[in-house]
């Protein structure tokens, strides 16, 4: 076999198959999970009563100031002697996703506090209390601000689940490392891995410019299909810029 | 209808830290009347609508509002007070992620509990009242700025507000706009709605209020019909003939 045939064999395995989908949904729950995580951690961070922001400064003191692969290497090994025994996968999921948590709060608060002061008082003169205007006023518009750094994390998360092999979780080159290491093809095997990582990279950048191009249409009806959405997506992202 | 007045102010004292912005202020409005606050900036009349609105806390005095005093209401019971108080900033705050309807709409659906249909078919009405009917899908960017704040009186009266404050309500707008925001204002104001404005706009004023009131240096100084407010009469305090002379130059 020649390189691309090896490449091409490696590509439709289904080993690497599977790790390359144990990649993504390692990836998207812990997007997912930091999301939830960055969020709550924000709006503690917001709120009148001390020990919640005291417990968010905490957090973000933990999480930020120790290497990811500790917390992982903490949650795989150490967990389980406080009688917490979890399987590989969700001990990935659970470091990644507070890891990640820390950075997406002060994502989300630098968004939230984005929304200015005016736009507040507007909905407290109509009597909205602070969740209600918190919910309607301030989070819809901070989600705009922040989709292009979350996108960011996200491409970030694709490639930091990588270390998630030092606990044996199988993804992607984990699989492909070891692949090589039975006929010594690492560029072959590589080979295949990058460009899984690269096809996941791209349509997540993809996604993350329709998903701005939406936003900043401010939630007017779509026309058309997928493409005619992207098509009228970058001829208004094209107007705006 | 009871003779008491809907809103009446007594002795309203305010500082930020050591410094009195309010020294004293005592109002009422009646149900159905238009007053106009005028005063040089500074002498705290955007400040007093803030504290109306509960959006301030007070040191001392009273605030009554429909019978009860508002000046000290918790954090629980402000919100319930400002949905019968309307208020439109000088710089509109549109809510921006949202069209010119449901901008109108989102209080009376998520606070007061409205259905979606009826909210959108009173915004509609509320659009056709100041003189926007074909702009109920237009995001606040796309609208000037006279527009906007058109849709801003909307939205405060979705929430059927028996007092409407206006704070500088036309100062941040392009002069050719500004005249259709004062006839909204002036509409609602003679179809009996309770109204406070604090302005700048002395022909407004002269046109629209039933009564004037001058504040200089955080309390009110003279409090007069317009005939009187901008007649020559010999109880007209000096600080103000000297406030309107300037104003006139």
């Amino acid at each position: 076999m020649n390189f691309w045939e090896f490449v091409l064999h490696y590509l439709s395995s289904e080993r690497f198959v599977t790790a390359a989908g144990m990649t993504l949904l390692i990836s998207l729950c812990s997007l997912a999970g930091g999301m939830l995580a960055g969020l709550v951690v924000a709006l503690l961070q917001e709120v009148r009563f001390l020990p919640a922001r005291i417990l968010a400064v905490f957090y973000l003191w933990i999480f930020r100031g120790t290497p990811v692969m500790f917390q992982l290497i903490f949650a795989f090994n150490v967990l389980p002697s406080f009688g917490i025994v979890l399987s590989g996968f969700a001990c990935a999921v659970l470091a990644l996703s507070l890891n990640e948590g820390a950075y997406m709060a002060e994502i989300m608060r630098s968004g939230i506090r984005a929304v200015g002061a005016g736009q507040r008082q507007a909905a407290r003169a109509l009597g909205m209390r602070d969740m209600q205007l918190m919910r309607w006023v301030v989070l819809p518009q901070a989600m705009r601000i922040i989709v292009p750094p979350i996108g960011n994390q996200f491409i970030g998360m694709l490639k930091l689940s990588a270390i998630v092999s030092v606990i044996a979780v199988e993804e992607l080159l984990l699989v492909a490392n070891q692949a090589a290491s039975s006929n010594f093809r690492y560029l072959e095997a590589l080979s295949a891995a990058g460009i899984y990582y690269l096809a996941m990279t791209t349509v997540f950048m993809v996604l993350q410019a329709l998903l701005e191009a939406t936003l900043r249409r401010r939630g007017r009806p779509m026309q058309g299909g997928l493409l005619g959405r992207f098509l009228s997506a970058t001829a208004d992202g094209a107007r705006v810029r | 209808m009871s003779d008491a007045p809907l809103l009446e102010v007594a002795g309203l004292y305010k500082s930020y830290g050591a410094v009195p912005v309010l020294r004293g202020v005592d109002l009422h409005v009646g149900r159905g009347e238009c007053l106009c606050i005028v005063g040089p900036s500074g002498s705290g009349k955007s400040t007093l609508l803030r504290c109306l609105n509960v959006l301030e806390p007070i040191e001392n005095g009273r605030i009554l509002f429909e019978g009860r005093d508002i000046a000290r209401s918790t954090r629980r019971e402000a919100p319930e007070i400002r949905r019968r108080i309307g208020m439109v900033f000088q710089n509109f705050e549109l809510f921006r992620h949202l069209s010119a309807l449901d901008n109108i709409v989102l209080a009376p659906q998520r606070v007061k509990g409205e259905s979606l249909a009826r909210a959108r078919e009173r915004a509609r009405a509320l659009l056709d009242k100041v003189h926007l009917p074909d702009k109920a899908d237009a995001f606040p960017d796309e609208l000037s700025g006279g527009q906007q704040q058109r849709v801003a009186i909307a939205r405060a009266l979705a929430m059927d507000p028996a007092l409407m404050l206006y704070d500088e309500p036309t100062s941040a707008l392009d002069p050719e706009t500004v005249g259709e925001v004062l006839q909204v204002m002036q509409e609602l104001a003679e179809e009996g709605m309770t109204s406070l404005v604090v302005t700048h706009e002395m022909g407004f004023a002269r046109r629209a209020a039933d009564r004037v009131v001058f504040m200089d240096d955080g309390s009110v100084v003279f409090a007069a019909p317009p005939e009187t407010f901008f007649g020559r009469g010999a109880d007209i305090p000096d600080r103000l003939t000297r406030f309107l002379s300037h104003l006139s130059h």
